[in-house]
């Protein structure tokens, strides 16, 4: 099963890539990011099966980090809606000169 | 959940759960309201801790139903109300006559298996192989073990980092979200 573990997980990570490159909405954008994120770890646990428990401490490292993420990155969202009252990034322009 | 027992009922669950992950995120993408989105999203991540646990990584699967369905999909879906950014009208949706038979056909094969599996677990307890499979996981430590070991021994600086990294994110979390002019205010 490891083989189609593999591609299943490439396969999650390129719906994750082509929804962080096609969705304008800031939240949307952060789910596409979790996406990857899952997929990336759905490689680490079928690679553990071969490697020993090494990728499983990696899937834990790697959740933490995404929960650390999606806190400060949905504060900056919301800080961001506080003074556009909006989340869709092509309206977020103020350093595009 | 070892292949060896059932190769087939092993592979059969292993594509049912991939092909829904898949469909379900590429609902995900498509749909235009954040909400529906996230639920379609927490739908591929109880799918991918199934596949978790057929992996032979017990313990991740149920981390990832916690702190990935449970906490930080709640956190996305707090922030989306908290922006007002869903509407009633997609929230309160009920879909036609084919996602419900989908719907209801999937329901139903899962019961029927869930019907199987407790059926099948006790004489599956008697085989040598199963036998010595679940003792395996069943002595002391079990499953949690090994990964205790080498986040516990090898990586210890790494987890020691990890919570310096939480303590950083929670911080910057508070600073970020608060309203401005809050300390003026009391």
């Amino acid at each position: 099963m490891l083989a189609e573990s593999l591609l299943l997980s490439a396969v999650l990570f390129t719906i994750g890539v082509v929804g962080v490159l096609t969705r304008r909405n800031a939240i949307i954008l952060f789910m596409c990011v979790e996406l990857m994120l899952n997929a990336v770890n759905l490689s680490f646990v079928a690679l553990s099966k071969l490697y020993g428990a090494t990728g499983q401490v990696f899937v834990i490292m790697v959740m933490t980090v995404a929960a650390a993420e999606a806190a400060v990155g949905l504060a900056i969202i919301i800080s961001i809606f506080r003074h556009r009252q909006t989340v869709h990034l092509d309206d977020i322009n103020l350093l595009k000169g | 959940m070892d292949n060896t027992f059932h190769p087939l009922f092993y592979s059969f669950h292993f594509y049912l759960f991939g092909l829904i992950a898949v469909a379900s995120a590429l609902l995900f993408v498509t749909r235009k309201s954040p909400v529906a989105a996230a639920l379609w999203l927490v739908n591929v991540m109880f799918c991918l801790a199934a596949l978790y646990l057929m992996l032979d990584a017990q313990f991740i699967g149920a981390i990832q139903v916690l702190v990935y369905a449970g906490a930080i999909m709640v956190v996305f879906l707090f922030v989306v109300m908290l922006l007002n950014l869903g509407h009633p009208s997609e929230l309160a949706d009920i879909r036609g006559s084919g996602g419900r038979l989908a719907a209801g056909a999937v329901g139903l094969a899962l019961l029927a298996e869930v019907a199987v599996l407790t059926r099948a677990r006790f004489p599956a307890q008697l085989t040598p192989k199963a036998a010595a499979a679940l003792a395996q996981v069943e002595q002391p430590g079990g499953v949690i073990a090994p990964i205790a070991d080498s986040l516990f021994r090898e990586h210890l600086l790494a987890f020691e980092l990890t919570s310096i990294l939480l303590l950083t994110a929670i911080a910057g979390a508070v600073v970020l979200g608060r309203k401005r002019g809050a300390t003026d205010a009391r």
